[in-house]
């Protein structure tokens, strides 16, 4: 595994990360209302995102980890404009979305897709897939009648099926190729930007490696950006340039693929990483650190770092003042990043 | 060496359904001994599930051990009565699922339900029940357990639930646990405190442990051996260090090769196995893997491989045609000694 370190070196990591982003997160917070009693009243707010800044690149594949409800799907969401934030921007190609009017924003929609973990749920069960991957360019008046037929058997190619499945229903199909079928409708507007939340998380293993493959292929063939959301660290490492790390809706840490595995400066980074199960029975006893409890509850986020409550460094100050994300190139918000 | 705690022989389990019977799990065929801890990998579908189920004999109405035994202690449970096998579950053999939830009775609070358990099981007074459940909450490490017995189950996060689970699976002392994906709905530093856990508690009390998983590397992380499962049978089975060092099987080459490591370079691609697992109604002829094998010759596609032993111990065995003649040679050997 020696040869890995040259290789690395030259990763196309630090290459896409000239020139301008493609998108801006600029202090991106979405809170969900919690409502109680017969009148709804709210009496409180989740903190599901609370103030993420950071960039995407063109060609380039970020991704998001962090434990469940942390805030990576409503981060993906948020910028493919699914649903509006709270407060902050996302700035797309130097346009403020949140400034666009409904028509403009319509217009730049195809650019920015989304897949799902279970593309099932997602795709309407009595439509044939031929119709399921005409409908959006139909939608956004991508092509006429004569060409859909074409672009549909063409896709189905890409992702690897054939243009005979353009008659079957989405049941019919494995999970793995429903996920293609998923992966399809988002290709087939031509995106920019394909925000890939946990696409292979409800596939079996041998079928996790065909998607993330097609992926890795498409990106290539297509000059697409990935936001990407998964929660297996193989995966996550084999496909991304960048990780960011998210804690109660909040990035605590962002650097290159190497940086954050190589070099992990946040505690909690270094107790995620060190968390998960590693398929090598040689490695079963090697140290780790083992974090104490819970995550704390978004709606009452502990005050000063949120990760205090369960970090073993934590002082004092870590109590009362909340970190910022600091550095240039590798980021950390921690009060006492390792060395 | 010591003896089997438990010895599953040739095990087959059928549904019944409208349209006739299908076999899911057959030919699996396992040993265990006390204290030692076997994980069974397969992708979903495989019958990881219904083996563990065929053990506890808890397979629902339309399900029912086919062929083969379950021995455990001197019991063939395929074929106890239910009575008796209802004194085993829980007091010799328990289980603990992914969902917690699915077990916890959610109108009774956790101690309640812990002291029914106590009591039904143990010869104990009711206070003596509440002292050993608090006891028992404690050893799991749950914070404030004499607060927390008091509580009802959802007001418990997932993690806390799984350690309340295994608190009453380990409160009757059983000589087997069988965890069917315990970590499976839990977040991966909650993961590493249930199998850290888990690892303790194996030590202090010598239970054995079938650990299911889908997992490779939470089955590297806790397995002495491992059964790897393909299409409802048993395609390889060994130890845990000679199965991650030099896996056999092409499936479970395969298997390995597609998880992404941690090592991997991001050049490289990743390998994949081709196509899906076939279906129950859809069984290829031969060998169940041949479909999607590389290797695959006319006698894979025609002949049903048999489970063949390729050491001298009977440690490492493959459900493939690929090692007939391994395994020719090991009987050779063997009989070799046995005469010499
Ligand atoms: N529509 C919603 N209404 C209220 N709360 C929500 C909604 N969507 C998500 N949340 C909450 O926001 C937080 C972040 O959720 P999410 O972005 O889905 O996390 P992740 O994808 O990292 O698991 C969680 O606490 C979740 O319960
Ligand atoms: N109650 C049931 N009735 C009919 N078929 C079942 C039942 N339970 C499981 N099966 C089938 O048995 C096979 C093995 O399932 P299971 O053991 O649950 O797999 P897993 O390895 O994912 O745990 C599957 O094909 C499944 O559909
Ligand atoms: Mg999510
Ligand atoms: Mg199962």
């Amino acid at each position: 595994m020696s040869s890995t370190t040259s290789l690395e070196t030259d990763r196309k990591a630090d290459a896409p990360r000239q020139g301008t982003p493609l998108i801006e997160v600029q202090n991106l917070k979405k809170y969900y209302p919690i409502k109680k009693g017969i009148l709804s009243k709210t009496v409180g707010h989740v903190k599901a995102v609370d103030g993420l800044n950071f960039s995407i690149y063109p060609g380039e594949t970020i991704s998001l980890v962090g434990e469940s409800g942390c805030g990576k799907s409503t981060t993906g969401q948020a910028i493919v404009q699914l649903d509006p934030p709270t407060e902050g921007k996302v700035i797309f190609q130097g346009r403020d979305l949140s400034t666009l009017s409904n028509t403009e924003l319509r217009q730049l929609r195809p650019q920015l897709q989304i897949i799902f973990q279970d593309p099932y749920s997602s795709l309407n069960p009595r439509k044939r897939v031929g119709d399921l991957l005409a409908e959006p360019l139909l939608v956004h008046k991508l092509a006429d009648k004569s060409e859909v037929t074409r672009k549909v058997d063409d896709i189905l190619e890409i992702v690897g099926l054939t243009k005979h499945h353009r008659n079957h229903y989405p049941h019919e199909f494995s999970g793995g190729q429903r996920q293609r079928i998923g992966i399809a409708r988002a290709l087939i507007l031509n995106p920019k930007l394909i925000v890939c939340d946990e696409p292979v998380s409800a596939l079996d293993v041998s079928i996790q490696a065909q998607v993330l493959n097609l992926l890795k292929d498409l990106q290539q063939k297509f000059q697409l950006t990935y936001l990407f959301i998964a929660h297996g660290l193989g995966a996550v490492k084999y496909i991304s340039d960048r990780i960011a790390v998210m804690y109660l809706g909040k990035i605590v840490e962002l650097g290159t693929t190497e940086e954050i595995f190589k070099n992990p400066r946040h505690p909690y980074t270094q107790i995620l990483l060190s968390a998960y199960p590693v398929p090598n029975p040689h490695l079963r006893n090697r140290n780790r650190v083992v974090v104490e409890g819970d995550v704390p509850n978004p709606a009452n986020p502990p005050k000063g770092c949120s990760f205090h409550t369960r970090c073993p460094l934590a002082q004092s100050i870590c109590r009362e003042k909340t970190p910022d994300l600091m550095g240039s190139g590798h980021t950390v918000a921690c009060h006492f990043p390792l060395a | 060496m010591s003896s089997n705690l438990l010895e599953v022989e040739k095990l087959q389990t059928a549904f019944k359904n409208d349209k006739g019977e299908v076999i899911s799990v057959d030919e699996v065929t396992f040993n265990l001994k006390p204290g030692e801890t076997i994980g069974i990998v397969g992708e979903s579908g495989c019958g990881k599930s219904v083996t563990s189920l065929s053990v506890m004999r808890l397979l629902g109405k339309s399900g029912y051990i086919k062929k083969g035994s379950i021995k455990l202690g001197g019991n063939d449970l395929a074929q106890l009565p239910e009575a008796h096998m209802r004194h085993i579950r829980g007091n010799e053999i328990s289980m603990i699922f992914q969902e917690p939830m699915t077990s916890l009775n959610p109108v009774f609070t956790i101690g309640n339900q812990m002291m029914e358990l106590i009591l039904l099981h143990m010869k104990l007074s009711k206070k003596e029940a509440k002292m050993y459940a608090i006891e028992m909450l404690k050893k799991v490490g749950i914070p404030r357990a004499e607060e927390i017995i008091h509580e009802y189950p959802h007001k418990l996060s997932g993690g806390m639930r799984q350690r309340v689970m295994i608190a009453m699976a380990l409160s009757c002392k059983p000589k087997l646990l069988i965890a069917d994906e315990p970590t499976t709905a839990l977040d991966v530093t909650i993961q590493a405190q249930i199998l850290e856990l888990m690892k303790k508690l194996r030590q202090e009390s010598n239970t054995a442990i079938m650990m299911i998983s889908h997992d490779l590397g939470v089955i590297a992380e806790m397995a002495d051996k491992v059964l790897v499962m393909y299409a409802g049978q048993v395609v390889e089975e060994a130890d845990v260090f000679a199965l991650f060092d030099e896996p056999k099987h092409p499936y479970t080459k395969g298997l390995m090769e597609s998880i992404p490591h941690l090592e991997y370079d991001s050049h490289e691609r990743l390998a994949s196995i081709p196509g899906t697992v076939p279906t129950l109604k859809h069984m290829p002829k031969g060998c169940r893997f041949h479909t999607r094998c590389p290797f695959a010759n006319e006698k894979c596609k025609n002949e049903k491989p048999p489970l063949l032993s390729i050491n001298q111990h009977d440690e490492h065995k493959v459900r493939c045609w690929l090692y007939e003649d391994q395994h020719q040679q090991i009987l050779a050997d063997t009989q070799r000694e046995v005469h010499a």
